[in-house]
């Protein structure tokens, strides 16, 4: 085997342009799940930012404003599963699929005139005499904001959950929901502020997609990445440093499966491909086997929640 | 056993669509497509898509055609093949390979409709296929990257190991080859004909590994806006996908469907259509070769057109000995041109290329 | 102030009402959005509703929605036996998968034997690789305590793998010219699940009524069916009665995997004829919204798959006769299972208006 084509500097940034999308995807929905909440529609709310994003950017030039309008379009988009959820009380596993069909019709409409077009150039870090230092610079300091926004909500949402009382209340609202409500938090309230974030970084991460990694607008262009955040949600054992590395690997074993390939080294690419799932339910077993609530799902995760009794 | 007994009955069963189908059609033939994408794909059933148009536009309003985009392959295909046909088509053009046995399972049913598979290999009294020399528009890829390769080092995104793709590989590298001898060629799978975000992560794995020219075999424009962003050079693939002109997109192999389409449409209508296998190439304009852009000297532009017109006048076979399997072993003598049933079923590496065929 | 209050007993009248509400309101919204595509909302909801049950071509559709509903109602009403009880399988996809490989595995190394005995092996292989991949959930669960909703799921993405690699690998059709997928099953007599293609009746059909009956009967006369009904309802009182919680769950997640596993191989040895490397089209999860929008009631399930059928079947003749874009399908189906899951509330809440919340 001849390594020497392989340049780590490289291969890292790689990497890091490939999980971002995953990782915004899967940051927005640790925090609903941390709220109690499964929603399985992250697919649907993540190509709904893509062509919101896509669409928002290529009409005013100005990739800022596209994705600010992929969070706004997957967050009303969100809502709805909310509205199902929160308020019509209905079955959040059914709600989040029906979301994701919808989100996928949806985004397919939206996206008919778009086909072919080119979005306007993301903005990309370059610090002068810094973005250069040689393996340092370029591995990590010559992205595009997008890679560096998804470090930034992960370190914000980590010690949002870890340090503030807003964290406090959200996690008691997921582990126990009457309690919560007994102490006098507006549980609804808060869980549907959750899906509203959730909902507002999945279209992140497929504007993501549709503005820098791919960059273009196609029907089904997300392929599955909304499901492959919600392995990484799991992966991490809902904790945001974790969900960084299950990202980091996820995309790292993608980076690495292609690289391998196109330097010669004949790899079983199906092998490869389901190894992080199959690494997703040891670490799973793992964490349920030793703890006893420690590390494992939020206690009322997936489970409805009605006030009035 | 059950089916064939079945078929009888099918038949009459569908009687009523029968009788209604052609009767319509006398004054009018009712002409379908059924794609594997949508129609704003920006690659294969784009084109399909835009050569059926084509078609319509020819004959104005002597025919009328019905699409259906975004079709998957297998059970629910024949369905919609079978609404068709029940809708009165005479003429059904199935556009993906995985259609190949629900057209073929429909065709039973409907003896009086016909059809014609592209890139399958089945065949019936009322279903033809067709499928385009690729390889020939490969030669020219890989004539213009081997020159224009600085790092000696070509990439091949390629979708399943199929012999058609085996072939767009085989012809680029011997042509990279001859016009540079130190190229080596890398090539990716990446199981999927369509999936924009993983070709742009080929693409990116290719270029990390130090390729500069890539030859893409999938449908979406990804690997050239990743080429257009991260530099390196590229080709429109199905499509002329000019919009990356003068660069990184240097020249590009079109599906040119088009004619094709008119022909058999015609023949429908002058009551003239019989099953075929049509293979055809550059010479018959079935291959298009876009405008080659960008950095490529004039000589080599020379050279390459000339290439492509010996090609279309048959006096050059990209194919052509002497040529040796990956083994060493010899495959094509001193000046033997490779037959059509050898290059149908190619499953083989030609001298030269690194790495193996997967399975 | 609008208030939610919970019935003491889910309402019986508004249950029946619902659906037919949330039809209703699917119609009106879905028309809306038609008419701003361009389209006159009543030809469109028509073709949907009503052309696959009385339109001129109904002899073939009605037999279409038979083999469109069957494999959703069979694997619905196996999920339904553990929603009922609280335990979640969301990885039918992934059973459904193991249930094909593993019977097509079957036939395709018999074949060409010409026996009796070669479909009963196919369905035994299909229905064990189905419950086997959800016994792993299961076990998980009662050993470890691993969440079943969230494993169940990660082995959706292991199946298609898997199944990626036996299209591309072992089950490949030796004489395929080295394309993905298998022999087509279709045209192995002895390896067919169809009994009458043309009535769209194949073991499928007849395995979902029988898993209708089977439910329908387990869960108002037998001590199991209590069991499970009581978990549901009652978790803590249920231990108390002698529920045994991690039978319960090796039982329903067992069967739900073999039925799964069984409507998998109908699938592949029937309508769709062959393994292809995408042959999942997302049965295992349509078949989630199925149960849910049935009220996890075995007759209700039934008619939420032939609901859902018909928009499939409606939609593509929509999209054929009238062009509709097969995104705007997906969009009207999305809303009427919005509206199913969100009038579901007046079954089980009351709705007080009250001018002013009492503290």
């Amino acid at each position: 085997m001849d390594f020497s084509s392989f340049n780590a500097a490289l291969l890292i940034a790689s990497l890091m342009v490939a999980a971002t999308p995953v990782l915004l995807a899967a940051i927005g929905e640790l925090v609903v799940e941390r709220a109690g909440v499964l929603n399985l529609g992250v697919e649907g709310m993540m190509i709904t930012g893509a062509i919101c994003g896509f669409a928002v950017a290529v009409n005013t030039g100005s990739p800022m404003l596209g994705f600010v309008g992929a969070a706004a379009g997957s967050l009303v988009l969100s809502l709805l599963f909310a509205l199902l959820t929160q308020l019509a009380l209905a079955n959040q596993v059914a709600s989040g699929l029906s979301l994701t069909l919808f989100g996928l019709g949806l985004s397919s409409l939206i996206g008919q005139s778009y086909g072919g077009q080119k979005p306007p150039r993301a903005y990309r870090l370059d610090i002068p005499g810094i973005s250069d230092i040689p393996f340092f610079g370029r591995a990590f300091l010559q992205h595009d904001m997008m890679v560096y926004v998804s470090l930034a909500l992960v370190a914000g949402v980590w010690a949002l959950l870890k340090y503030t009382r807003a964290g406090l209340i959200l996690r008691a609202v997921g582990e126990n929901h009457d309690a919560a409500h007994a102490l006098g938090y507006k549980v609804i309230t808060i869980r549907i502020l959750a899906i509203a974030f959730g909902g507002a970084c999945a279209g992140l991460g497929g504007a993501y997609l549709s503005l820098v990694r791919v960059p273009q607008w196609t029907d089904g262009m997300t392929a599955g990445a909304g499901w492959i955040a919600l392995a990484i949600v799991v992966f991490a054992s809902w904790k945001p440093w974790r969900a960084l590395i299950g990202a980091y690997l996820f995309g790292g074993i993608t980076v690495l499966q292609l690289n391998f390939q196109a330097a010669g080294v004949a790899v079983p690419v199906q092998l490869l491909s389901m190894s992080p799932y199959v690494i997703t339910i040891l670490v799973l077993v793992v964490i349920s086997a030793r703890s006893s609530g420690a590390g494992a799902a939020p206690a009322s995760l997936g489970r409805l929640f009605h006030a009035g009794r | 056993m059950k089916r064939r007994t079945l078929l009888a009955g099918v038949t009459t069963a569908l009687g009523l669509g029968l009788a209604v189908g052609p009767a319509l059609a006398q004054d009018k033939p009712k002409i379908g497509f059924v794609y594997v994408g949508p129609v704003n794909d920006g690659g294969w059933s784009q084109h399909h898509h835009e050569a059926a148009m084509a078609m319509k536009a020819h004959f104005g309003d002597a025919v009328e055609v019905v699409e259906q985009a975004s079709v998957p392959e297998g059970a629910d295909a024949e369905r919609v093949l079978t609404q068709m046909a029940l809708g009165g088509a005479d003429l059904i053009f199935t556009t993906s390979f995985g259609y190949m046995e629900p057209t073929i399972d429909v065709a039973k049913k409907f003896p009086k409709v016909k059809f014609e598979h592209a890139t399958g290999y089945k065949t019936a009294p009322n279903v033809g296929v067709y499928s385009a020399r690729f390889y020939e528009g490969r030669a020219i890829e890989g004539f213009l990257a081997g020159h224009m390769t600085k790092s000696n080092k070509i990439g091949y995104i390629g979708s399943f190991p199929i012999p058609e793709v085996i072939r767009g590989i085989n012809s680029s590298f011997i042509h990279a080859q001859k016009v540079n001898p130190d190229v080596e060629i890398s090539v990716i799978w990446i199981s999927t004909w369509f999936d924009p975000a993983k070709e742009a992560d080929a693409t990116q794995a290719l270029l990390d590994q130090g390729v500069d020219v890539v030859l893409a075999h999938t449908d979406s424009t990804a690997p050239l806006a990743v080429l257009k962003e991260k530099g390196g050079l590229g080709f429109g693939q199905a499509a002329d996908m000019y919009e990356y002109a003068p660069e990184p997109r240097i020249s590009s192999i079109i599906d040119e469907w088009a004619p094709y389409y008119i022909k058999r449409v015609q023949a429908v209508i002058d009551g003239t259509w019989e099953s075929d296998n049509t293979w055809d190439g550059i010479g018959a304009g079935m291959v298009g070769i876009g405008e080659i852009t960008g950095p490529v000297p004039d000589d080599v532009k020379a050279e390459a057109m000339k290439m492509k017109d010996d090609i279309a006048s048959g006096a050059y076979h990209p194919f052509t000995g002497p040529l040796n399997k990956q083994d060493g072993s010899p495959w094509l003598a001193e000046g033997e041109v490779a037959d059509d049933g050898t290059l149908a079923g190619m499953n083989f590496y030609v001298q030269g290329i690194t790495g193996s065929i997967p399975n | 102030m609008i208030k939610l209050e919970k019935r003491r007993q889910p309402s019986q009248a508004w249950s029946y009402a619902t659906p037919v509400l949330a039809v209703l309101a699917t119609m009106f919204f879905g028309g809306l959005l038609f008419a701003f595509l361009g389209e006159s909302p009543f030809a469109a909801i028509k073709t949907i509703f009503w052309d696959p049950l009385f339109s001129e071509f109904s002899f073939y559709y009605r037999p279409q929605l038979m083999v469109k509903a069957a494999p959703l109602v069979l694997i619905a009403v196996g999920l339904s036996l553990g929603f009922k009880a609280g335990i979640w399988n969301i990885g039918a996809e992934g059973q459904y998968i193991l249930g094909a490989i593993c019977g097509a595995a079957v036939g395709l190394a018999l074949y060409p034997l010409d026996a009796w005995y070669v479909f009963p092996l196919m369905v035994i292989a299909g229905a064990l690789g189905g419950m086997l991949w959800a016994l792993i959930p299961a076990l998980l669960k009662v050993r470890f305590g691993t969440n079943e909703i969230l494993v169940s799921l990660m082995l959706v993405y292991v199946a298609e793998q898997l199944l990626a690699s036996m299209a591309l690998g072992p089950l490949r059709n030796p004489e395929g010219y080295g394309f993905p997928g298998s022999r087509n099953l279709d045209e192995y007599p002895s390896a067919t699940s169809w009994i009458l293609e043309d009535a769209g009746i194949h073991w499928g059909t007849v395995a979902a009524l029988l898993a209708v009956v089977f439910a329908f009967v387990l869960l108002t006369r037998h001590m199991t069916g209590f069991h499970i009904r009581l978990t549901g309802d009652a978790p803590r009182a249920a231990r108390f009665a002698g529920v045994n919680p991690g039978r319960l769950t090796v039982f329903s997640l067992g069967l739900s995997g073999l039925f799964a596993g069984l409507a998998g191989l109908f699938e592949v040895a029937g309508p769709a004829g062959q393994i292809t490397i995408d042959f999942n089209s997302g049965y295992g999860f349509t078949a989630i919204i199925v149960a849910f929008l049935g009220r996890l009631n075995p007759i209700g399930i039934l008619l939420a798959g032939f609901l859902l059928a018909l928009t499939y079947i409606g939609g593509e003749i929509a999209q054929n006769q009238l062009g509709l874009p097969a995104a705007a399908i997906q969009v009207f189906q999305g809303m009427l299972l919005f509206f199913l899951l969100a009038f579901d509330l007046l079954t089980n809440y009351r709705i007080r208006l009250t001018l002013r919340e009492t503290a």
